[in-house]
């Protein structure tokens, strides 16, 4: 076995173990850092893959960021897991029944699985000769799917948007900080010296 | 090239640049108190594009490699979509300033989810389609839930939000199946790997995953369970505008990925459809007749309605498209009408939706009650209206396929369906002594309504010239 199978099996093993243990631990906390494993195991395969952007981009983005925000949600909200699992249990059987059909459905229907004649040939010549990927990512991004970035980039502004509209509340009683105001006030009328004789008051 | 490409979709960068500019400059100036105003801005810059679409656009444009068709077909569908939102955005205003939540993002977000619904229309790659629908579903579910301290409102975002995320789990699922059978995400390219006659299976199991995700956005059932909640706890104007412009994009999305990336194995899913299209008008029209809550019932219209529009999708030739294509402008006039009634229901300033408050309002307002009578025989499909002539066209696409039983299950399930637009009828003239409702003070409300009316009845001369463009938008896409 070459050390490259090696890795990929090990990363491969990791993964599934890290995704399985995300759904089934007890403790939620428990839960973030196995799907943190996951995450790091599929960067691993992208890696392999010769695809180190995306995987540089999964451990950032992912484990560095949605992991670590997913860790403070679940720590700081006083959610009530133990009931949640109690009303999950409840509908438990008739979704495995569910899952189960699906699942069967799938094996039927990948078991007949065919692509086209030209799917193959399509997909080949993905990753141009000479260029690092993270180049040949830029050119893709930049010219060919350039209409499609710059649409995400709206889908985020309306995200942005949504997320002010939705949470965003301007209070009264809340003292704000004005920079200008503190910076064009002047000292001679901000204090007032006195002479405060001993023994008395002012 | 660049330069090329980026004059074929002017329109949406015009929009966007628009919609961001209005963003930052209210931000720093008025915020707030220049909500009205930007409203009727906004109105005025949405349907000058659409002027601008319509009356210069000409020919087929492919730009980006083909990931966006600027077509006769998506020009009829930018027009209706644009002019619908503008006259929504009119009839808002004054609704959502009496109620004051009237914010000056929702203009703005109206906007973008405009450029979204452009995208989906003009889309020829599946990542061009997703990248539209989302821009399009994203900006809905905050409107929906506008109105933030109401329980009602932020439910139905939030049931909004979680369904349509599911529903585009099931399109993406579809989507990677469709590129793990073809190697392309090119709707040129599907279509050929596609072949004529049988699909594959390998392609057909991911087109079922499409369709699935497509029937959700535009509420067909089995995937409609969203739209009844949504359209009640939605404040009324975002209703309106649900009922119209993202009705239209989608299905006008639905017509393009069928023809333009599957038109090869129309059989196939020509059964899926009018499946969906017969348990729609079914469901919508048997579910309706219980309902006391008139949004709530305009949903189940609107889903008994769609079923209708996908009649002439399922019938896939050029003749169903043009009477679909009809229908859904038809239906998105009558809905402007009966939402700007709807909008202007209230008691001692509150506004109401129950059905019953309608009791003997003609003998208050004969002139308002006589165009909703006129509204709801059309919406019914009672012959002398122009939502009769809208269910002909479909019906005619429909026998031109030799799909008899598609016709008759139509006509039953609107014969059906006519009872509740009917009931309404009954409780304006001949209810029982009640409460009066008031309707009044917005002249706007008054002018849509009597418009959309007036539409219903003189259209029936020629459809006001439609008709044509509407061919020649099926010609370009099925062919």
């Amino acid at each position: 076995m070459t050390i490259v199978a090696l890795a990929f099996y090990l990363f491969a093993i990791c993964a599934i173990a890290g995704g399985l243990f995300t759904v089934i631990s007890r403790n939620p906390v428990h839960s973030v850092l196995w799907l943190i494993l996951a995450f790091l195991s599929s960067a691993g395969l992208f890696v392999l893959l010769g695809a180190e952007f995306v995987a540089m981009l999964l451990v950032i983005v992912y484990v560095g960021a949605v992991a670590v925000l997913f860790l403070f949600v679940v720590m700081m909200l006083d959610v009530d897991f133990a009931g949640l699992k109690a009303e999950m249990a409840k509908y438990m059987p008739l979704a495995l029944l569910i899952g189960l059909v699906l699942l069967m459905q799938f094996a039927i229907a990948f078991g007949a699985w065919e692509t086209s004649q030209g799917a193959d040939a399509a997909r080949a010549a993905v990753t141009p000769e000479g260029i690092e990927n993270t180049a040949a990512l830029g050119l893709l991004l930049y010219d060919q799917y350039f209409l499609i970035f710059q649409l995400s980039g709206l889908i985020l502004l309306v995200a942005m948007i949504g997320a002010i509209v939705l949470t965003l509340r301007h209070r009264a009683d809340v003292k704000r900080q004005d920079v200008l105001a503190q910076m064009y006030r002047d000292p001679a009328k901000a204090m007032q010296l006195k002479d405060v004789k001993p023994g008395q008051g002012l | 090239m660049i330069q090329a490409d980026l004059n074929i979709i002017l329109p949406e960068i015009v929009l966007s640049v628009f919609a961001m500019s209005a963003l930052v400059g209210t931000v720093y100036t008025a915020k707030d108190r220049a909500a009205g105003l930007l409203t009727w801005v906004t109105a005025g810059v949405l349907a000058l594009v659409a002027l601008w679409i319509g009356l210069t656009g000409e020919g087929v444009n492919v730009a980006f490699g083909g990931m966006f068709h600027d077509d006769a077909f998506a020009r009829f569908a930018k027009v209706t979509i644009l002019l619908s939102a503008a006259v929504v955005l009119v009839m808002s205003q004054d609704y959502m300033a009496r109620r004051g939540m009237l914010r000056f993002e929702y203009p703005v977000l109206v906007t973008l989810s405009a450029v979204g619904m452009m995208m989906m229309v003009s889309a020829g790659d599946l990542i061009a389609l997703y990248m539209g629908l989302e821009l399009q579903s994203l900006a809905l579910y905050v409107v929906a839930s506008l109105r933030r301290d109401s329980m009602k409102s932020t439910e139905a975002g939030l049931k909004y939000f979680i369904l349509g995320a599911l529903s585009s789990g099931l399109l993406l699922y579809g989507a990677s199946l469709i590129y793990g059978f073809a190697g392309t995400t090119l709707f040129s390219g599907i279509i050929g790997a596609a072949g004529d006659g049988q699909a594959p299976l390998g392609l057909l199991f991911g087109l079922v995953f499409m369709i699935a995700g497509l029937a959700f956005k535009v509420s067909a059932v089995p995937f409609h369970m969203w739209t009844p909640d949504v359209y009640e706890g939605s404040p009324t104007p975002v209703t309106a505008f649900f009922a119209t412009a993202p009705k239209v994009a989608a299905m006008a999305l639905f017509a393009r990925v069928m023809h333009d990336a599957f038109g090869g194995v129309s059989n196939d899913w020509g059964q899926i459809v009018s499946l969906l299209a017969v348990l729609s008008m079914f469901l919508g029209a048997i579910a309706a007749i219980g309902q006391t809550n008139i949004k709530r019932l305009m949903a189940f219209s609107s889903i008994a309605h769609m079923g209708y529009a996908m009649i002439g999708l399922a019938a896939g030739t050029a003749l169903g498209v043009e009477a679909m294509l009809i229908y859904m402008a038809i239906y998105v006039t009558m809905n402007i009408g009966t939402f700007a009634f709807i909008m202007s229901m209230e008691k001692d300033g509150k506004p109401v939706t129950d059905i019953s408050a309608l009791n003997m309002y003609a003998k208050r307002e004969p002139g308002r009650a006589l165009a909703m009578l006129v509204l709801m025989f059309s919406l019914a499909g009672v012959p002398p209206m122009l939502g009769f002539f809208a269910k002909l066209g479909v019906w005619r696409a429909a026998l031109d396929a030799d799909m008899v039983w598609l016709v008759v299950a139509s006509a039953v399930a609107s014969a059906i369906g006519a009872f509740y637009y009917l009931r309404i009828v009954y409780y304006m003239y001949f209810g029982e002594e009640g409460e009066t409702l008031e309707t009044g003070r917005a002249p706007v409300l008054w002018v849509c309504l009597m418009g959309s009316a007036a539409v219903m009845v003189l259209g029936i001369i020629n459809l006001f010239g439609i008709e044509g463009a509407a061919a020649a938008a099926a010609a370009t896409l099925v062919n």
